[in-house]
């Protein structure tokens, strides 16, 4: 059974977010490196691009599938993960840790308190399977 | 095999389509004909068409000869009778012959990266420019006068409904080059490229890197386009350029009234996710020998549909690979070699019969008139089997009577002296 | 028991650019009969490139070897069935290849004088001419160089009709069977894409099309038969429930193979479509190209297509420029004319019946394998098909075994794959379409070959799974190619240089 972290919030989209002190860690779950396979490419937001919850933030690939990742708050990109560009097989190593994808300097309220929680995406995602 | 279908005619097979739909009569067609019949038919329209003439036409359509291994090569039914090669294991010699292909091209335009071809050089022109509409996130194209003129066309039909004006800048009356002045007052912060032809329309080659300088220092791409592949052998490739979209006609495939033809795309190696068309890859397979597959799918339309970068799916292959054994039997000596010879003979005929303009020129150029209309020279010229020039009135009509004169490898002296003496005795 | 083939060698081949050493060459030119010129001098210095580095240096035997060691690492129709749905490989006549290479017609200048033109402009006359009593419409371009061309021109002469009408509306209806160029075309053309489900035949939902269709709808595409190779049986309401709203029917023709001399788009309510010469008419596919894609209209649609149009005056073809109302060109000059010829050639060998009758041998194939085959696959749609098959890997992923593995089992018998997980409304789909060029014999040992492997799957899956094994090249790595791409050789960099 894949674990979901305690402190991180999750979408139905399959992305996951974590708030410290302002700034949310974006990445996708577990369950959704799974589902799309071997990852190939990322396509990530510059630095300094404004997202809203939502919104595309760009989009993993796998060798014949596409899927958009969707921003789970609202918020200014402050950070990328560069490193995803030459090893995008990390995403599906680690998708929780090394391999998230965007860091956000969040400027919607409380929109995280609306995600799910673990146990809340654990049971959602065992439902869908 | 009827009853193992479990009907009894050949009609039971489709009597459930709607009785409005079917059509309930033989087609009203004639009866079927035998091979000798077929080859009669087209051999009467072959010779309905011009045949035994020696041709001064260019514009876009060269005449160059075609090494007859060409043709040995592309019918053989491994590759004439393949599919698309989305079975890597059992399509190794099409994948193989496409990386060569995309090799070649980038060894001879100075790109890092090219696609396996598009449908023909004019195709390519907006696809290149939707290509730089979604790297540089702005609209607007400039194209050059001096570009070919159905290229230009065809630009406008794709970019009419996709929000993407079209506005084109000029070029100097003196040179025949593109006017740097008119592209540096038009190009704008919402411009997305810059799109020039090397050599042009008028068969003059371009100062390439002082269009890609003015554009880069507005933020737009500069889109290189070539559709006399020949050049190449013997042009400074177009290293300052973005992206590359041309024609590979002159690399030995027929001029066949128009096509099919192959269109290629190149581009610098940090967009080649915004390509269209088919990619081939080199991987490994399991028992570690080198291979080929197709690859970067999720560009493409089958993956990303109404995303997609663009809708092509049938491409040129065949003819590609026309030009691929063409670049092999030529190779580097050859291209270098067939180009001199090109330049060779448009300079004769140019001794004999004076260009309109200054600018430089490789096989072909745009010849003055002395002030009469060139079809009745030409009308005049067929009595000696004879294709005199392209007029370009219709094109461009402030060059009233001038025509645009091509001279290849295959033009002979004596006809160049034949036709010069026509001209000047008009 | 694998019938149609067995090992043997193959040969191996470096890529040209590692078979090459300087000063080797497979040209000829003749002496020049004119002055040489220096290049500088002519050009510029700064215009004269170095030469084309790492560009082959061969000699013509090595050349010929190398392409044809190549080739023998293909499958092609000409080794066997070649049972791809949607892609129609059918047999290509050479006498095709022969007609389209005479010195009139191989040689013929696009910008030759139309008093030097008139057969080839003849050609393109016939050839329109067959297309518009095969498809029942009233006009066609023979522009476009290829199915989705061919999509993009007419959804442009939606728009430009509907244009004229005042509003261009804003979005196509694609039914979620339809092939991926249909929403890339749309969205070329300006517009949105809304996808319909099909219900549970298959097939277009009438019902919750008319839910669909409104003043915003500019047109619905269509495959038809469509790409279960099942005919839409309620495409003539279809066509009225968008008619009614002013909005068009436009036909994918992929599958035009199934209808020729039986049904006419024309007569079941189609606005517009084009037909794939590469399919239906055998042109040869040449390993993805060249194709041609005619656009055939109703006579709304007519005063748009794209310049040039075919005319006659004074007894003489010509090719008409002066089209106000036209979308412009798609296309430099007039489509890929060597296709044409290739295509009319098949149409006069043919003649109507034999037209009819390549039809009805397509739809026997096919039934035929459907048959034989359904007490193995899983046929998740039953609706009568017509020249395809589409099953389902449903029983046989329960063994582990899904129908890309299938695919390459199916190589180690010495076919080429079926069209792999298309349809994407059939989970798992094995799409089969036989042709009419196949024998009994050839399809015999097809459906032999089907039917062993799915007892192989019972007794055996994990030995299917590791397929195929007889190739020259077995698996390849497709994540590898595509997570570190390398769409080109490049030479091997000296080991001192490598090392700064």
């Amino acid at each position: 059974m894949s674990t979901y972290p305690e402190n991180f919030r999750y979408t139905k989209e399959h992305e996951w977010a974590h708030l410290e002190g302002g700034v949310a860690t974006i990445g996708i779950t577990d369950h959704a490196q799974a589902e799309l396979g071997d990852i190939v490419y990322v396509d990530l937001p510059k630095v300094g691009t404004k997202l809203e919850k939502g919104h595309s933030i760009g989009s993993v690939e796998s060798v014949k599938a596409v899927s958009d990742i969707y921003s789970p708050l609202t918020g200014e990109v402050i950070e990328v993960n560069e490193g995803l560009a030459s090893t995008p097989e990390q995403l599906n190593h680690d998708p929780h840790g090394a391999a998230w994808l965007v860091k956000l300097r969040v400027t919607g309220d409380d929109e995280i308190k609306k995600l799910m929680s673990a146990s809340e995406y654990q049971e959602y995602v065992g439902a869908e399977g | 095999m009827l009853a193992a279908c479990g009907v009894e005619s050949l009609e039971d097979l489709f009597a459930h389509l709607p009785k409005e739909a079917q059509l309930g009569r033989p087609l009203n067609m004639a009866p079927g004909i035998s091979e000798y019949e077929i080859i009669d038919f087209f051999k009467a329209r072959s010779n309905d068409n011009a045949t035994g003439y020696t041709s001064f036409l260019g514009a876009g359509v060269y005449q160059h000869y075609r090494p007859v291994l060409i043709d040995t090569i592309v019918s053989r039914g491994e590759f004439l009778t393949s599919y698309t090669p989305y079975q890597a294991e059992i399509s190794q010699g099409t994948l193989t012959a496409i990386f060569e292909f995309q090799t070649m091209i980038c060894q001879l335009t100075g790109m890092d990266v090219a696609n396996a071809s598009m449908y023909d050089g004019s195709t390519a022109v907006p696809e290149a420019a939707m290509m730089a509409v979604r790297i540089t996130g702005k609209s607007k194209v400039l194209v050059s006068r001096v570009v070919h003129p159905e290229y230009r066309e065809v630009l406008r039909t794709y970019a009419k409904h996709q929000g993407i004006p079209v506005e084109e800048f000029g070029y100097d009356a003196e040179s025949g080059q593109l006017d740097l002045e008119d592209l540096e007052r038009r190009l704008d912060g919402e411009t997305a490229a810059v799109i020039v032809q090397s050599p042009n329309f008028f068969g003059i080659v371009e100062n390439v890197k002082a269009a890609a300088d003015l554009a880069h220092k507005r933020g737009a791409l500069l889109i290189f386009v070539f559709t006399e592949a020949v050049s190449l052998g013997i042009l400074e490739p177009p290293h300052e350029a973005d992206i590359v979209a041309g024609e590979l006609q002159s690399f030995a495939i027929s001029p066949s009234y128009g096509g099919p033809y192959a269109g290629i795309i190149a581009a610098k190696e940090k967009y080649i996710r915004q390509l269209p068309g088919r990619l081939v890859g080199e991987t490994l397979d399991a028992r570690g020998n080198r291979a080929f597959c197709l690859t970067l799918s999720t560009r493409e339309q089958h993956i990303r549909r109404e995303k997609a970068t663009s809708n092509i799916c049938t491409n040129q292959a065949l003819i590609a690979l026309m030009a691929t054994v063409f670049m092999t039997i030529y190779g580097k000596a050859g291209l270098r070699e067939l180009a001199e010879q090109n330049l060779a003979k448009a300079h004769y005929l140019s001794s004999k019969i004076k260009p309109r303009f200054s600018g430089p020129f490789f096989n072909e150029f745009v010849a003055a008139t002395n002030g009469s209309a060139p079809e009745p020279l030409n009308q005049k010229l067929l009595e000696n089997k004879i294709i005199g020039g392209l007029p370009l009135r219709k094109f461009y009509p402030e060059l009233g009577n001038a025509v645009l004169l091509c001279a290849t490898e295959m033009t002979a002296r004596a006809h160049m002296d034949t036709l010069a003496e026509a001209v000047s005795i008009q | 028991m694998i019938r149609k083939v067995r090992q043997h060698i193959s040969q191996n081949e470096a890529l040209i650019f590692e078979e090459s050493s300087p000063g080797k060459s497979g040209y000829q030119l003749p002496p020049l009969d004119v002055p040489a010129i220096d290049p500088a001098a002519a050009l510029g210095k700064q215009n004269v490139r170095d030469e084309i580095e790492g560009f082959p240096e061969i000699s013509e035997v090595e050349t010929i070897r190398h392409f044809t060691r190549l080739s023998t690492w293909n499958y092609a129709i000409d080794l066997g069935l070649y049972p791809l749905g949607s892609c129609t490989m059918k047999y290509n006549p050479r006498v095709n290849e022969f007609v389209a290479r005479l010195d009139g017609l191989a040689w013929a200048h696009p910008y030759q004088p139309e008093s030097l033109s008139q057969g080839a402009l003849q050609v393109i006359s016939d050839l329109e001419a067959a297309m518009l009593e095969i498809t029942g419409m009233d006009a066609v371009t023979l522009q476009p160089a290829a199915g989705a061309h061919g999509e993009f021109t007419g959804i442009l002469l939606v728009r430009a009709l509907l244009e004229s009408r005042g509003n261009p509306r804003k979005r196509i209806l694609v039914p979620d069977s339809a092939h991926g160029t249909n929403p890339a075309t749309a969205a070329m053309a300006g517009y949105t894409v809304q996808n319909i489900k099909s219900n549970e035949q298959g097939l277009m939902d009438v019902e919750a099309l008319a839910r669909f269709v409104d003043e915003d709808v500019a047109a619905l595409m269509v495959t038809n038969p469509n790409t279960l190779g099942v005919f839409e049986e309620n495409i003539v309401q279809c066509a009225k429930i968008l008619h009614d709203k002013g909005a068009m029917v436009y036909m994918d023709g992929a599958n035009m193979n199934a209808l020729v001399g039986l049904a006419r788009p024309g007569d079941f309510g189609v606005d517009v479509m084009h037909i794939n010469l590469h399919k239906t008419f055998s042109t040869p596919h040449g390993g993805g190209g060249p194709g041609g894609g005619p656009v055939a209209v109703k006579s709304w649609l007519e005063p748009f297509l794209p310049i040039p149009r075919l005319a006659r005056k004074n007894d003489q073809w010509h090719l008409d420029y002066d089209r106000p109302q036209s979308i412009g060109r798609v296309r430099a000059f007039y489509g890929n004319f060597g296709v044409l010829v290739r295509a009319l050639a098949y149409i006069l060998a043919h003649g109507c019946d034999g037209l009819r009758n390549a039809t009805l041998d397509a739809l026997l194939n096919a039934n035929y394998i459907r048959h034989k085959l359904a007490p193995y696959f899983d046929l998740p749609y039953t609706s009568p098909n017509m020249h395809e098959v589409v099953f389902s890997d449903e029983r046989q992923a329960k063994r582990g075994v899904k129908t890309g593995d299938i695919a390459k089992r199916l190589i180690d018998y010495g076919f080429h794959p079926y069209t792999v997980s298309f349809p994407t409304i059939v989970h798992g789909a094995l799409m089969i379409e036989p042709t009419e060029t196949e024998s009994l014999r050839e399809i015999d040992l097809f459906i032999d070959s089907m039917i062993s492997i799915a007892k192989e799957i019972e007794t055996d899956p994990k030995m299917v799974l590791g397929a195929p094994y007889d190739t020259r090249t077995n698996k390849v790595d497709e994540v590898g190619a595509a997570r570190r791409p390398v769409v080109r050789w490049k030479p091997e960099r000296p080991a001192s240089k490598a090392a700064d």
